[in-house]
């Protein structure tokens, strides 16, 4: 078996013809192509679920700060606030962005994570499928699957568009992670490929176009925010999906205008911190501010 | 690509290019160095020279220096584990015409007197090319086991090496020979489908006209 990864349909197509999630389809054709089985290829998931729910634990302190002392201490407030249970958006969505934002604090604050695809996107796809496990009686073995799909539907994005903020915008980082982490939300609630595949296209489209404009060039502000955008995201495209909501612009267009609107996107809003928040009066005084006092 | 570029890497944040990408390019400079780094000069250019602290890129390039990976938990720490072990450090910014944005050049003086100098890009998602080595073009990425063998320019010195290889059963994806003079020193850079057992290795160094051997494993 071969897999080009240049269509999620075709992946979806392949996984519904041999009766398998596309984290399954993913797993059995990367372990033939690594020349390693598929039990070692779980193995490698495992471990990184693991520095997930460390990063996600650890990032989720009060005190962590960032060395610039821009950003931290925002996952303990939102995790604090989700346990309260007088959230708007419930207990499972408020969990998901506290993870999220935990995950992204400790990735700025130097910790370690799992760049998945990229470290400024990292607390996405970890804010979905840690927060299956915490509420939905999620087993490892499902997370890991979960993360092939992920990964799946990542190589074809970073192949037929970008998972880099410098060439794409943050569409292409904070978008692809949304996108894998829909894809992987539906396959742990029991979707279809199908589904799975309708989830990525809605995921992206619903941040097509999001910039790429980090304040002082640091993967802080508005980055961590975005994360929990990004997992909100991927819950509403799950969802959809779930309802049996469809894309009307397939999948592999949507992703075909990914790639084309990242490519007319200007300079400055290709993480060159020269547009957008950047460019604020705020953004600028806070890069005098760290940049002039080093 | 494989979905572990996409799932990872495991790395120390906060940045795949600016820390996890400066880190590789440390290790690679630590590699060839091949004896305890006392003194490391490091130019940045580009991206790397405007941003360097608030992406702890220095602290990234210096763990590196010391033979970290990039997912080591002791990476942000790396400035002052320098210190108490002994390693002079200093950074400056360098203009390089023509050079990738996040570019460092290193030089690193040994315990025992070598001298390395390694320029490298990172060039995203935690991936790196080296470009210089010891003021000779390069070209590799450490994504595949690497042999780097600084030799006389001679006859047979490729034919040996290679030989070597081959009693050994290793492929070789990818040859590069750098040789600014006809005749005087050059370096080999050969990249491997497979892993070398330290026999190899030893057996090379032995060789006549074979300067140094510095085998690099893909992470």
């Amino acid at each position: 078996m071969r897999i080009a990864y240049d269509s999620i349909a075709e992946l979806a197509r392949l996984a519904a013809s041999e009766t398998m999630t596309i984290g399954q389809l993913v797993l059995e054709e990367q372990a033939e192509q690594l020349g390693r089985t598929k039990e070692q290829l779980l193995a490698v998931l495992d471990e990184d679920l693991t520095v997930m729910e460390q990063a996600a634990r650890r990032g989720g302190r009060k005190d962590v700060h960032s060395h610039s002392g821009l950003t931290g201490g925002d996952g303990w407030r939102m995790s604090q606030y989700a346990r309260a249970g007088q959230t708007l958006s419930g207990p499972l969505a408020a969990c998901a962005m506290a993870i999220a934002i935990s995950v992204a604090e400790y990735n700025a604050a130097m910790g370690r994570i799992v760049a998945s695809p990229t470290a400024g996107s990292c607390g996405i796809l970890p804010g979905a499928v840690l927060v299956m496990m915490e509420q939905r009686g999620t087993s490892r073995q499902q997370a890991c699957e979960a993360l092939a799909a992920a990964g799946g539907i990542g190589l074809v994005l970073a192949q037929q568009a970008s998972i880099a903020g410098a060439e794409g915008g943050c569409q292409a980082e904070c978008g692809s992670a949304a996108a894998m982490a829909a894809a992987a939300l539906v396959e742990l609630n029991g979707g279809t490929p199908e589904m799975a595949a309708n989830a990525a296209a809605m995921a992206i489209k619903n941040q097509l176009g999001l910039v790429c404009d980090p304040v002082a060039g640091l993967v802080e502000v508005p980055c961590i925010k975005r994360n929990a955008g990004g997992v909100m995201c991927a819950l509403c495209a799950a969802d959809m999906a779930l309802a049996g909501i469809r894309s009307v612009i397939p999948v592999d267009e949507v992703v075909g205008a990914m790639r084309e609107v990242g490519e007319s996107l200007p300079c400055s809003l290709r993480e060159t911190a020269q547009g957008g928040l950047a460019a604020t009066p705020t953004g600028q005084a806070l890069a005098r501010k760290i940049f002039g006092a080093n | 690509m494989n979905i572990f570029d996409i799932i990872g890497p495991v790395m120390i944040g906060p940045s795949s290019s600016h820390t996890a990408g400066a880190a590789r390019i440390g290790y690679v400079a630590r590699k060839i160095l091949a004896q305890e780094p006392v003194e490391a000069e490091i130019g940045l250019a580009g991206s790397f020279a405007q941003t360097y602290k608030g992406h702890g890129t220095d602290r990234a390039l210096i763990a590196g220096i010391l033979g970290m990976r990039p997912d080591d938990e002791r990476l942000p720490r790396s400035l002052e584990l320098a210190k108490e072990q002994g390693l002079r450090f200093s950074f400056h910014t360098v203009q390089l015409p023509k050079c990738h944005p996040n570019t460092a050049v290193i030089k690193l003086t040994g315990k025992e007197g070598a001298v390395a100098q390694v320029e490298g890009a990172s060039v995203g998602g935690g991936n790196i090319l080296i470009t210089r080595l010891n003021g000779m073009e390069s070209a590799f990425t450490g994504q595949c086991d690497t042999l780097i063998i600084p030799h006389r320019d001679t006859p047979g010195v490729i034919a040996t090496v290679t030989q070597a290889l081959a009693l050994y059963k290793v492929n070789i994806g990818n040859f590069k020979l750098t040789r600014p003079i006809k005749g005087d020193m050059a370096i080999m850079t050969i990249e491997l489908d497979g892993q070398l057992d330290s026999g190899v290795v030893e057996l090379l160094k032995k060789q006549p006209n074979v300067a140094g051997v510095v085998y690099l494993r893909a992470n």
